[in-house]
């Protein structure tokens, strides 16, 4: 098993220490989850709720190993040539031109496996995210919304997370010196192969309860109110239990806060609640419903 | 084997740890022993005393599904609780499946009075041809038994989308690796410029099935014909049961013998039978699916009778919610082919404006209609 650099965190506890010195304040399960991760070689597989932090996690470890983020982010139809490298062909064909025209000024005649030796160089190489964090250490490779992906890419990924190398015909194989830290994530829109959650450890993100969202929000937004830290964390709670299209998560707690904040708020009441809205509900229907109970959600 | 002491008793930990991951098998969550070596190497960076090490160790390595958790959760508490001896009684937490599925289990298509029935079929020269347009919901046992391995042979064809993947083409953009690799086999010289453009992919499809009581007649018919669809393309289909709640039995479906895999999804419906809350359910299905993708630019097919007890109000705010994210939505009602039919219940009522298509579904022959529609929506 590869070492790990001597910064990385010795338990669990320590892990969640050095994420909270980064602003990220993790649970008793994320804390052991990233540690195993760690120790063990094994992507983290994060499903949960959206705005649970899945993304935040991964660069608050980044952060703590000193490490780069690559992110790659998933999308429908995506192949290897973005996600793992391509060729710069305009490059390589005016390289390709350019020697043609020194043999025809000098009268030599070319050879056809020196050309083509010299055409894949890895000068030419796109290095996509995959690649990239294979060739970069220490890494932290997010893998966003690999559900948005179809299952080849899923079967591609399966194939480089285990092996930590990639192999180009014309170049040979790529090894990580260290494998990077994988973090993948999925919003459950549709079910990801058991294969390749297999080979990872799985990590199901919810809410935060109250005294952990106050928490967050005084650790991202330095200098906030503890009242109106208090009572954003507390509406939100009650916006989750309120049956709404889309339950707001952590990160439009923090918008929310930082809305109120920057309209100078030093505390939520239903004027202010009213006009800041648009931050936390992103449908018309919950916004509708809500703002005609702004007072019932704002009492404590 | 359940060991008979604690496993904070014994000297060594593993048979108690290796025990805890055949109670989870036994309660339903997919253990492999893979996932049984992985926590035994997380417990080895861990501290095995320590009792939340142990069911973080644990819940990462051998859950996979957020619904895997309560029982994990219950399975945990009282395997590892002090003073319990290490015997633990979790099992399969999901409801027994109630009696009445006569018609899913193959034994019972094979009792004595059936085969003189099956006996009468054969006699019928053009039996197939009747069947076809026989109502799914009055057939006699043999009559089912013929139409099952009807229904086994229909093939579906799934409806296409573009999709952003590219391939070699005769048309679209240059693709230039595809062109320089040419380039290099003539000395350098770019003789054509191949081309690539978007390939087309399976669009997903989406079937939504009442099993409430009123529905009963058809839904056995109704989950194999899923069955035949799901087998069809298993990317690219999702099959849901509606009753008094939501079940995904895609899963379930996705198994290859039919029997095998009806019988699995109802041990898997909870609400067979029961009432519906069609307004609920769809807000559900929604909700917790059809929001975050599985609807989005999918064909929708909703098998119901429309039978809505109370307010329809709810169906109608989700039927137009399913309208903005689906493709297109098609409802399958076995009485809309019968005498006098008219939409007026309730449901169908309230869902009328958001449908692209109000189908029959009483019969074989409409339900390949329906598999005509769906493919080229």
């Amino acid at each position: 098993m590869t070492e790990r650099p001597s910064n990385a965190a010795g338990s669990p506890a320590e892990l969640a220490a050095a994420l909270r010195s980064t602003g990220y304040l993790a649970d008793d399960g994320l804390a052991t989850a990233a540690f195993l991760a760690m120790q063990m070689n094994r992507p983290l597989f994060c499903e949960g709720e959206p705005g649970t932090g899945k993304t935040a996690l991964a660069q608050a470890l980044a952060q703590v190993l000193g490490a780069d983020l690559i992110r790659l982010q998933c999308h429908d139809g995506i192949d290897a040539s973005q996600a793992l490298y391509d060729w710069d062909f305009p490059r390589q064909l005016l390289h390709l031109r350019a020697l043609e025209a020194a043999a025809s000024a000098t009268g030599e005649t070319l050879d056809a496996d020196a050309v083509e030796a010299s055409l894949y160089d890895p000068r030419f190489l796109l290095a996509r995210p995959i690649l990239r964090a294979l060739q970069t250490s220490p890494s932290v490779l997010l893998i966003d919304e690999i559900d948005r992906a179809d299952d080849e890419f899923e079967a591609f990924l399966l194939e480089v997370l285990t092996e930590h190398a990639v192999s180009i015909p014309e170049v040979g194989e790529v090894r990580a010196k260290e494998p990077p830290l994988v973090v993948l994530t999925s919003n459950r829109t549709r079910e990801v192969h058991d294969a390749l959650k297999r080979r990872c450890l799985y990590l199901w993100l919810d809410h935060p309860d109250l005294q952990r969202e106050i928490e967050i929000l005084h650790a991202r937004l330095p200098g906030v109110p503890e009242r109106l830290a208090a009572q954003v964390a507390g509406a939100v709670r009650k916006l989750r239990q309120a049956d709404l299209l889309k339950p707001p998560g952590v990160a439009e707690t923090i918008d929310w806060a930082r809305a109120l904040q920057l309209v100078g708020a030093r505390h939520l009441d239903v004027d202010t609640a009213a006009a800041t809205l648009g931050a936390v509900l992103k449908y018309r229907e919950d916004a509708d419903r809500i703002r005609n109970q702004l007072d019932t959600l704002l009492a404590s | 084997m359940a060991p008979t002491s604690t496993p904070q008793q014994t000297t060594d930990p593993l048979p108690g740890l290796v025990g805890f991951t055949v109670v989870l098998r036994n309660a339903g969550l997919a253990i492999t022993t893979d996932r049984v070596a992985a926590f035994l190497s997380a417990l080895d960076t861990l501290d095995v005393t320590d009792r939340t090490q142990t069911y973080w160790a644990g819940r990462l390595t051998l859950c996979s599904d957020p619904d895997d958790l309560p029982r994990y959760d219950q399975a945990f508490a009282s395997w590892f609780e002090p003073g319990q001896g290490g015997r633990t009684q979790v099992r399969d937490e999901r409801p027994p499946p109630p009696p009445r599925l006569a018609a899913l289990t193959p034994e019972d298509a094979e009792g004595g009075e059936e085969a003189s029935d099956a006996r009468q079929i054969h006699a019928k020269a053009s039996g197939t041809e009747i069947l076809r347009h026989r109502d799914l919901g009055e057939l006699t046992a043999a009559e089912r038994e013929h139409l099952r391995r009807l229904m086994a042979l229909l093939q579906p064809e799934m409806p296409k989308r573009a999709s952003r993947r590219l391939r070699p083409s005769a048309h679209g953009g240059t693709d230039p690796r595809r062109t320089l690799r040419a380039a290099l086999r003539n000395h350098g010289e770019l003789r054509e410029l191949l081309r690539r453009d978007r390939s087309r992919r399976a669009r997903r499809v989406v079937l939504l099935i009442d099993v409430s009581g009123s529905m009963e007649p058809y839904a056995d018919a109704l989950l194999r014909f899923a069955h035949v669809v799901v087998r069809r393309a298993p990317a690219a289909v999702e099959a849901f049961t509606l009753g008094t709640r939501l079940t995904r039995i895609t899963r379930e479906l996705r198994m290859r013998d039919p029997e095998r895999a009806l019988a699995a999804a109802s041990k898997a419906i909870p609400d067979w039978s029961g009432g519906t809350r069609l307004g609920e359910v769809l807000r559900a299905f929604v909700d917790r699916w059809g929001q975050r993708g599985a609807a989005r630019r999918a064909v929708v097919v909703v098998f119901s009778d429309g039978w809505e007890r109370g307010e329809t109000d709810l169906l109608r705010e989700q039927m137009a919610r399913l309208r903005r994210l689906a493709h297109r939505v098609v409802w399958v009602n076995p009485h809309v082919g019968k005498d006098g039919y008219a939409p007026v219940q309730g449901g169908i009522v309230a869902a009328l404006p958001f449908l692209d298509d109000l189908l029959a579904g009483h019969s074989l022959a409409t339900l390949e209609r329906l598999l005509e529609v769906v493919r080229d929506a």
